[in-house]
């Protein structure tokens, strides 16, 4: 049977890697990812988990080393915020070219400077471009059940791509909550061991990461493509095995209190369910509002998204990131041109708001929709609106 | 010593792991260094490049010049990818998913990825203590981005981003000494070695490949980048040594061991003067460089002492 119990979401992700019994963890401390790290460490230290631990002299080596463990076939994890994830970026790269199906968890971080340990979805959007497969969780269970599918997609012989999850830095990563997890020999079905088609092994030699020429580049840029894009049917095809398996369900577009909805705020991570409680107020009080959130950033979900919000009058999409000198937000940016060509759609208003740390409340939540369908009807001179800050 | 009695050549496998048609320039010291180093390495091995002339010549898709596994990913970080390639290896064997076999981890990178860009993952790896040999093939500059200086470029020498001029005598700093950096990491082996001593070399990668951390570095000419006759490679590799410029030396467990000891070093002009990095060079500065050279020649004898 399974067990829930009250843990820290940060030692969730490492009993959860745990019983993915991962072979490679290369890992480098930063706030606020720390705490899966020091959690691995220690089960690695304990014998609890069977894995080597590399305590790599930064981020980039980090990444680089889980390349290494990956091309020779090791179920490979590390984690991340902030700063890490983009001293990674240019490694990040390598690892999705070179299909090796590294996963880590992000808890998502704000970028200097002003130096900011707290939480905001900065590092996520700086990396989008990467060629990684990346998620978002919301809560404690949803985090542990999503770092489990991450290595059965990425792992997948017909994706080997690296996964990221992502995670609220301290919002969600350092909130102890109740976490059902299932039994080793659940997860023992529901994910085989990694098999790298084709590792380094002096048995089979293999040259990997040759260099392209013009004439080649192109194509090996669209494979990557056409790889990524296929991704999406297996990422399904996966949640859809884990809600049968374990009876909670994940979609790449999450709905709340959405369908008849005119007006709908568009959010990612944490917030998200902050953002519910406004809604179900708002609810009350007659508004017809609605929340849909993006649980699958890249491979983006263009179908899903103009499902979700087709029948909307009003469109709200509140990005945790600046494109400074840009649209506003990116998130923003990406659904109001995946909605561009369809004759039937909402009106996109864009916020920003939650950076570095900054709370939203559920009344703050209220008064970005308030504020939303207030431009929607009046219009504004700017891009996108900034929430809550003091000018 | 023994490995240059006469019988040796042909004990040397002809197998070749690093396959002939690939593209480095004529009279490449480098590809001549890879070529031997595979050889002592066997087949038992995966090798981990740093970006360079090495994987860029070798790598172009879709051919490869390696009969070994091999994975290029990026310039700095080649250490640890070695270092997850060891870690890869011994926990799949640990856990029976492959079969127990001593396979050799080996990092190769330039000096450009060694002692200035990969010194952070250098340093990391050997402190962590991996089981694995580096080996850094010394051409003294960045030489496949077009002979831009490095910190291990002679002082003197004339590079593209160091250039002579009329008040300049071209790079203004010492050769950095990475090996004793290396060595400074307690690791059991520290080695020089140069192509012009085949066997020397053979023998020294072949030993580092026994017990890692373990870091041999290569001095590799290069008639591109150094301006001499490319059919002089091999003999600019011996003036170096016998000139004093790059001693071939071993630091087992600590233990400094000169493997040529002249009693008379040749004077460095025998070795600069081919050379048109250095042809600009005054007597002066010639001068300066000839007692710089005695002197940390002195200091490695006296530390082999």
């Amino acid at each position: 049977m399974s067990k829930r119990v009250g843990i820290e979401v940060s030692l969730a992700i490492g009993d959860a890697v745990r019983l993915a019994n991962a072979d490679v963890i290369a890992a480098y401390p930063i706030t606020p990812q720390t705490h899966i790290v020091e959690h691995l460490a220690e089960l690695v230290a304990n014998g609890e988990l069977d894995a080597e631990y590399i305590p790599v002299e930064s981020e980039h080596s980090a990444m680089s080393a889980c390349l290494g463990a990956s091309a020779v076939g090791a179920r490979t994890f590390t984690a991340t915020a902030g700063q890490g994830l983009e001293l990674m970026h240019e490694v990040l790269y390598v690892a999705s070219s070179m299909r090796l199906p590294v996963i880590m968890a992000v808890a998502n971080r704000a970028l200097s400077a002003p130096l900011s340990v707290w939480g905001d979805q900065s590092d996520v959007m700086a990396v989008r471009d990467t060629g990684w497969i990346q998620l978002f969780v919301e809560n404690g269970q949803e985090t542990v059940d999503n770092v489990l599918c991450a290595f059965r997609i990425g792992e997948d012989p017909r994706v080997l791509l690296p996964v990221m999850v992502h995670l609220d830095g301290f919002y969600l990563s350092h909130v102890i909550e109740a976490v059902l997890f299932p039994e080793q020999s659940q997860v023992d079905r529901f994910l085989p061991p990694f098999k790298h088609p084709v590792p380094l092994h002096p048995d089979r030699p293999v040259t990997m990461g040759a260099f392209a020429m013009p004439i080649i580049y192109s194509e090996a840029k669209w494979a990557q493509e056409v790889n990524l894009e296929a991704a999406k049917e297996v990422i399904f095809e996966c949640w859809g095995e884990f809600g049968k398996l374990f009876g909670r369900n994940y979609s790449p577009v999450e709905h709340y209190r959405s369908d008849d909805a005119r007006v709908l705020l568009l959010t990612l991570g944490g917030f998200s369910e902050t953002a519910m409680t406004a809604v179900d107020k708002m609810r009350g009080e007659g508004k017809s509002v609605g929340l849909v959130r993006l649980r699958l950033w890249r491979p983006f979900p263009f179908a899903e998204i103009r499902q979700a919000v087709k029948n909307a009058e009003v469109l709200i999409v509140l990005d945790r990131a600046i494109s400074f000198g840009g649209p506003g937000g990116p998130v923003c940016s990406e659904v109001r041109s995946a909605l561009y060509g369809e004759a039937k759609k909402p009106k996109v208003i864009g916020f920003i708001g939650g950076l570095g740390g900054r709370d939203i409340t559920p009344s703050g939540f209220e008064e970005i929709i308030n504020r939303g369908i207030e431009i929607a009807q009046r219009g504004s001179d700017r891009e996108f609106e900034i929430f809550g800050v003091r000018e | 010593m023994e490995k240059y009695a006469v019988y040796v050549p042909k004990l040397v496998t002809k197998k070749e792991n690093f396959a002939p048609g690939h593209r480095a320039c004529i009279g490449c010291g480098e590809a001549l260094a890879v070529r031997l180093a595979c050889k002592a390495l066997g087949q038992s091995v995966i090798i981990a490049n740093a970006t360079g002339c090495m994987e860029i010549v070798s790598s172009p898709l879709p051919y490869t010049s390696w009969r070994v596994p091999w994975i290029h990913t990026l310039f700095e970080n080649t250490a640890a990818v070695a270092s997850g390639i060891e870690a890869g290896l011994k926990m799949l064997m640990k856990k029976g998913r492959i079969a127990q076999k001593d396979i050799k981890v080996v990092a190769m990178a330039g000096d450009g990825g060694t002692s200035d860009i990969g010194l952070q993952a250098l340093s990391g790896a050997l402190e962590r203590g991996h089981d694995f040999l580096y080996l850094c093939f010394d051409n003294e500059a960045y030489m496949n981005t077009g002979i831009q200086r490095s910190s291990s470029t002679p002082y003197g020498a004339s590079t593209t981003t160091s250039p002579a001029g009329k008040v300049s005598i071209g790079q203004v700093s010492w050769k950095k000494n990475m090996p004793a950096i290396a060595a400074a990491h307690d690791i059991p082996y520290v080695a020089t070695a140069c192509p012009s001593y085949p066997f020397d070399l053979m023998a020294k990668v072949a030993k580092g490949a026994q017990r890692g951390p373990a870091y041999v570095q290569i001095l590799s000419p290069c008639p591109t980048g150094w301006r001499h006759a490319a059919d002089l490679t091999v003999r600019m590799g011996r003036l170096a040594v016998e000139t004093g410029m790059f001693p071939l030396y071993e630091v087992e467990n600590g233990a400094y061991k000169l493997t040529f000891d002249f009693p008379k070093l040749r004077p460095v002009t025998d070795y600069m003067k081919l050379q048109g990095r250095f042809r600009h060079l005054s007597e002066d500065i010639i001068t300066e460089i000839q007692q710089r050279v005695n002197k940390e020649y002195a200091k490695l004898k006296e530390k082999a002492s």
